[in-house]
């Protein structure tokens, strides 16, 4: 087959499947916090519910798109897009199966993170460009939460990148071949989960959104569509955290039996469920217990965690 | 730390565990006798109504949604002329059937009156008159109190002894 039109299929079924998967998991997030909360959920609509998503996205779609007289009206257009992209851009680099990759980028990692960086730039600018207090804390305090587990968020990962050689995400899974590395590189795992729970700002650290102090935080004076879009982005957010879990730590597409896709699918699911877990379960910190636990607990550990790998390593090899 | 893993722990735990909603239109809630819903006004065991129209109902109502008017018959018995109830004001606080003092107006476990205009809401006597006593089958008003009326005179209540004759000087 030609390479770019196999290239241009890979990218559309990519982005068809995530976009559908993440609007699957408004659904999917709110059936199980109320299983968790002795609850049903949405299950009025279609079987299980299942068409309560689409009955949003109807909803949403027909809502007055709305700005207000006082916002930054480019910006306050634009940063819901960038959050979006952002996230969608950190989707070129995972390695679904062996082959099914959009970019096999030989700095695939260091792309991610480059991307989730700039995910903090939609949240900014959108709570900057609303012109409203509320909105305005939330992106300071996302800016503030996401550049501090930013740092450690990335020398997690370096465990990783010693024990692979690598920075390409699809040798990093085969490099797992023998041992996931979840099991040398638990520090690790721990540290990237906490910082990827920052990252996607999800409860317990959704103090940008805090709704019980900030209204809604950064997306306070949106709605409509372009709420959606902060909404999809965050479910993507789950999904990428959750996809770049598996694929540093528990062997992506690696697994007996089923073919790779699927495995890699399990894996995700697995772990998307644990964030609803932890949302259903865990109370939100305060902000200055936030930041303390990132600079004073997480950032040493990461260090330690770093040093204590590549000496092993250097020792070994 | 120990303890947030608990939280986790203890809250995966509940996948298991049968949820707790009624889902309404399909399946009841129990209801209690004494459930506060839809306002009636009762009948005395021998089918006259209870209800003398002292306006205490009224007065009692702390969002006003009870509006009547009193009349008397030819026993000189007193009774509401109209008697009306806004149940899109009615918050169900169940004061009207504390302050009646003939046990007249009670509230009853009933809470499905939705209507899709609100004028429907608004009660009138004969919606809220009902052809039995209610919660309580043997009160009969007139026969309790000391009150004359044709048919009974003073004295000739339940209990209640002959009026003294403050005429007379004979013990």
């Amino acid at each position: 087959m030609n390479p770019i039109l196999r290239q241009l299929i890979i990218i559309v079924v990519v982005m068809a499947a995530v976009l559908t998967a993440s609007a699957g998991l408004i659904w999917l997030e709110r059936r199980l916090l109320a299983l968790w909360q002795d609850r049903y959920g949405p299950n009025r609509v279609g079987p299980f519910g299942l068409m309560q998503v689409m009955a949003d996205m109807i909803k949403i779609f027909l809502k007055e798109d709305w700005i207000p007289p006082f916002a930054d009206r480019p910006v306050f257009v634009i940063a819901p897009a960038l959050l979006m992209v952002t996230v969608l851009m950190s989707f070129a680099v995972v390695p679904f199966a062996p082959g099914i990759v959009v970019s096999d980028l030989n700095v695939g990692l260091l792309f991610f993170l480059a991307m989730t960086s700039l995910g903090v730039y939609g949240i900014a600018l959108g709570g900057w460009s609303s012109n409203n207090k509320y909105a305005l804390l939330g992106a300071i305090r996302a800016i503030a939460q996401m550049l501090s587990y930013e740092v450690f968020m990335g020398l997690a990962l370096m465990g990783v990148v010693i024990l692979a050689g690598s920075f390409n995400l699809s040798q990093i899974v085969t490099a797992q071949r023998k041992l996931w590395f979840c099991i040398p590189q638990f520090p690790g795992l721990v540290i990237f989960i906490i910082a990827g729970f920052a990252e996607t700002h999800r409860l317990p650290f959704d103090l940008p959104e805090a709704e019980s102090e900030l209204v809604a935080g950064f997306h306070s004076e949106y709605s409509g569509i372009k709420f959606g879009l902060f909404f999809v982005g965050e479910y993507l957010g789950i999904t990428l955290i959750s996809a770049m879990i598996v694929t540093f730590f528990f062997g992506g597409w690696l697994g007996p039996v089923l073919p790779p896709i699927l495995w890699f699918v399990i894996k995700t699911f697995v772990f998307i469920c644990g964030f609803i877990l932890l949302r259903a379960s865990l109370p939100r910190p305060r902000y200055d217990q936030l930041m303390s636990f990132a600079w004073k607990v997480l950032l040493p550990l990461a260090l330690l965690n770093l040093v204590v790998t590549g000496g092993i390593v250097l020792a070994i090899g | 730390m120990l303890s947030h893993l608990r939280t986790i722990w203890q809250i995966l735990r509940h996948s298991f565990q049968k949820p707790e909603t009624i889902q309404y239109p399909e399946q009841k809630p129990y209801l209690a006798p004494r459930f506060r819903g839809r306002i009636i006004l009762s009948r005395d065991p021998d089918g006259k109504e209870r209800c003398v129209a002292c306006y205490l109902c009224a007065a009692a109502c702390p969002v006003d949604c009870i509006a009547l008017q009193a009349a008397e018959d030819e026993h000189g018995r007193r009774y509401p002329a109209f008697f009306r109830i806004n149940f899109s004001r009615c918050i169900l606080c169940g004061f009207c059937e504390e302050a009646c003092p003939t046990l007249a107006i009670q509230l009853t476990p009933d809470y499905e009156m939705c209507e899709y205009d609100r004028q429907n809401l608004v009660y009138e006597k004969e919606d809220l008159l009902i052809s039995g006593p209610g919660k309580y089958p043997d009160y009969n008003f007139y026969r309790m109190a000391g009150l004359a009326v044709s048919g009974k005179d003073k004295g000739q209540a339940e209990n209640e002894s002959d009026p003294v004759d403050v005429h007379t000087l004979m013990p």
